[in-house]
């Protein structure tokens, strides 16, 4: 069909296409959360009633659960490079046990401010503004988690080796990303806001 | 099917043929391939384009004179809302991920998307994206009855949009039927940069690939940045709407400006997103019927490039009429000028390929010189509209109408109409007919003149857009009658166009493997291609491949870097 000639073979070399889809995806969601920043920003100090943002107390624990996850699933990566697959579903768990507490201790602020501060997405601007970026990141968070647990699954049933390590690094990737987000999200909402 | 015969007249076997068909429909529901992916988007779009053309019609019909009663009020903000949204994005961004995803992979050598199966998700998502805001039309319940399309024009400007101006759930199918095609539509994207990224076939090097590629490389890139932020703002909206949330609410400090700023970072992007597009097919086209390789290749690159970045800084000369600080006027003034050196360099570039070429006038070549003309004029009135006091004399105007339709149309669709002649050999084996063709131009070409340069006109008298109707005394009569009679001659045109592509598929002259005696490496295969595209995996040494194997003697790599 095709009369192109073969020419002597050169080294040629190509990135990884996950790599590049995941990059690409990230930078998308990069323009969903600058809109969702952005649009808080703007509207600090702007609600025409209370409560105001000095009722939120700075989630310090929370913060450093989920970074450090980074640092866990990092070390996870390198196990399954390795093929040290014990290891790795030992560093894989605890990022997943990171990533829930951190949720779980969202959940927890969120029912101090609900039923303590009684803050709701409609009671004002603040409100509106807090629980859909903070609410935004936690989807985010959930769904790493969602991503995180299938290749726990998977892990468990004996599924995973070494030569899986190369779609694990792009999972990583959009973990490592939700934990960069959090800390533009913590630096506009409990520092810059507050 | 066709083969079947039937022994006994009447006594038919009605089992095999239907088995056939599903066969047939469910091969297409359930294909992965990156050809039938395409044609499944370009069949789309081109069936969304007769819907919105259809709409544009009633709302010329209903301006032809004034005080016509043809529509209600009610009806034609639906239709002026409706004909917007589905030309952008159920035609404009569907064509052009159709020809993205029928030619990439072919151009660079590749076998299919670097993700086929997320290219079939995010195809069947911006089809259910457009089913479900068409079927507002019998399913929105809104302020009218039963059967409520959106109302509150392509770009819902807040706070029309508020629960208290649009009661029911019109505004609510088009905020998530944008979103849910938005995010196939940042699938699609994505897939685009992977493929453009990491499938390239041996020896094509980032300068050597075809700029159609090139061009939707940077289009997918300006995606990614551009999509997101509508989808953002519309999630706001919903949250507005449906959970009592203020981002868009004055009453509570809320500000509908913002609206403004978040729908136009993402609304100007997107012109150009998908104008560049239509610049890709030029690039190959121009070319080819001039006997001449590209001018200035690295220049249309970095021009493209530029053009995307600059383009993320001009949204807001949509709002110099909302009032705006003199410095945010001037920068947003500047920027948009900008724009226009970029886009000056491809048009030179494209006038010195032609320059000293043998030109082969074929439709495809014709619908290119039609774009190069009225881009021209589009781009000339874009500069004027970008000079703020300009701006608040005539925003809102028919002016702006004409001269974004002769973007849209005079550039995009022209080259949308190059595109089908040139690679539909390539997709089904057969000719488009050139009489045919011919006539379908030169009569496009008319009827698109009478209505786009009246409306000039009846813009600088004053009319300005999205109104119902219009008192006779204004002075506006004949022109708009004029306006709508041309919009008469571009269906006609269409139609011709429509019936072509029937008669050409059964009729049409078999067309061979390089009709156009091209260059990129599309041509090389079969038409159409088998399945697996290439039966040895392409080597290039050029941005010519062709035109090495057919000049051995004279090859392009030797005089390329």
């Amino acid at each position: 069909m095709s009369t192109l000639p073969i020419f002597a073979d050169e080294s040629w070399r190509l990135p990884s296409r996950g790599r590049v889809g995941m990059f690409s995806l990230i930078i998308g969601e990069s323009g969903i959360f600058t809109i969702f920043v952005v649009a808080y920003i703007y509207y600090i100090g702007r609600s025409v009633s209370g409560p105001t943002p000095q009722i939120l107390e700075v989630p310090i624990f929370n913060s450093i659960c989920l970074l450090s996850s980074s640092l866990t699933i990092v070390l996870a990566e390198h196990a399954i490079q390795h093929g040290l697959l014990k290891r790795f579903a030992l560093w894989w768990a605890l990022t997943m046990a990171l990533g829930i507490e951190f949720l779980a201790g969202t959940a927890i602020e969120w029912r101090k401010l609900i039923f303590e501060d009684h803050l709701t997405i409609r009671t004002n601007l603040f409100g509106t503004t807090f629980y859909s970026l903070v609410g935004l990141h936690a989807t985010h968070v959930l769904v790493g988690l969602v991503g995180l647990t299938l290749v726990m699954i998977f892990t468990l049933a004996g599924r995973v080796n070494q030569g899986h390590a190369g779609r694990i690094q792009v999972l990583a990737l959009y973990w490592h990303f939700v934990d960069a987000v959090w800390v533009v999200v913590f630096t506009v909402v409990y520092i810059v806001g507050k | 099917m066709a083969d079947q015969t039937f022994p006994i007249p009447g006594a038919v076997d009605a089992t095999r043929p239907r088995a056939g068909l599903l066969e047939w429909l469910h091969s297409w529901v359930v294909t992965v391939d990156h050809k039938k992916l395409g044609i499944l988007y370009i069949v789309y779009a081109i069936f969304f384009l007769l819907v919105a053309g259809a709409e544009a019609m009633a709302i010329r019909i209903q301006l032809a004179i004034p005080h016509n009663h043809f529509v209600s009020p009610e009806v034609y903000n639906e239709l002026f809302t409706m004909h917007g949204t589905t030309m952008v994005f159920l035609v404009g961004m569907p064509i052009l991920f159709g020809f993205a995803n029928y030619l990439v992979p072919l151009m660079i050598g590749a076998r299919d998307m670097a993700f086929p199966r997320l290219n079939a998700f995010s195809f069947w998502l911006t089809a259910f994206g457009g089913l479900m805001l068409y079927f507002s039309f019998i399913g929105g319940f809104g302020s009218y009855g039963v059967g409520n399309a959106p109302d509150v024009g392509w770009f819902a400007y807040a706070p029309l949009t508020a629960r208290a101006f649009s009661p029911g759930h019109s505004t609510d199918y088009w905020a998530l039927s944008l979103i849910v095609s938005g995010f196939g539509t940042l699938g699609t994207a994505i897939n685009i940069i992977a493929t453009a990224l990491s499938m390239r076939c041996k020896g094509m090097t980032l300068m050597r690939m075809p700029l159609f590629v090139w061009l939707l490389l940077v289009v997918s890139g300006m995606t990614l940045v551009t999509i997101t932020p509508l989808t953002a703002a519309q999630v706001m909206l919903l949250i507005d709407r449906y959970l009592g949330g203020h981002f868009f609410d004055a009453q509570a400090g809320g500000s509908p400006i913002v609206w403004l700023h978040f729908f136009w970072i993402f609304g100007h992007p997107e012109v150009y997103v998908l104008v560049l597009p239509a610049f890709a097919i030029a690039n190959e086209i121009i070319p080819v019927f001039s006997r001449k390789a590209i001018f200035g290749y690295p220049a249309m690159v970095a021009a493209s490039v530029g053009i995307g970045f600059v383009s993320m800084t001009v949204w807001a000369h949509h709002m110099f009429t909302v009032g705006m600080t003199a410095v945010g006027n001037a920068f947003f003034v500047l920027s948009t000028m900008l724009v226009g050196i970029p886009t000056g360099i491809k048009i030179f570039n494209w006038l010195a390929t032609l320059w000293g070429g043998k030109i082969r006038f074929a439709t495809p070549m014709l619908f290119c010189i039609g774009f190069l003309f009225q881009f021209l004029i589009a781009g000339l009135t874009g500069i004027m509209l970008s000079v703020a006091p300009w701006n608040w004399q005539l925003h809102n105007s028919y002016f702006v109408i004409a001269h974004f339709h002769y973007v849209l149309v005079g550039a995009i669709v022209f080259c949308i109409f190059a595109a089908i002649y040139y690679w539909y050999p390539k997709a089904t084996g057969r000719m488009l007919s050139e009489t045919l063709g011919k006539w379908h131009f030169w009569v496009f070409l008319i009827g698109f003149h009478i209505t786009f340069d009246t409306m000039h006109f009846v813009g600088l008298l004053g009319m300005p857009r999205s109104i119902f109707t219009y008192e006779p005394d204004r002075g506006w009569n004949t022109l708009n009658f004029i306006i709508s009679c041309g919009g008469f001659v571009q269906a006609v045109g269409v139609l011709i166009f429509a019936w072509n592509l029937v008669y050409s598929y059964r009729r049409g002259k078999a067309a061979g493997n390089d009709p156009w005696d091209a260059w990129t490496l599309e041509w090389s295969t079969s038409s159409p291609p088998p399945d697996y595209n290439f039966a040895v995996d392409p080597v290039v040494r050029s941005r010519r491949p062709l035109w090495d194997i057919k000049h051995p003697q004279d090859p392009d790599w030797k005089y390329e870097r």
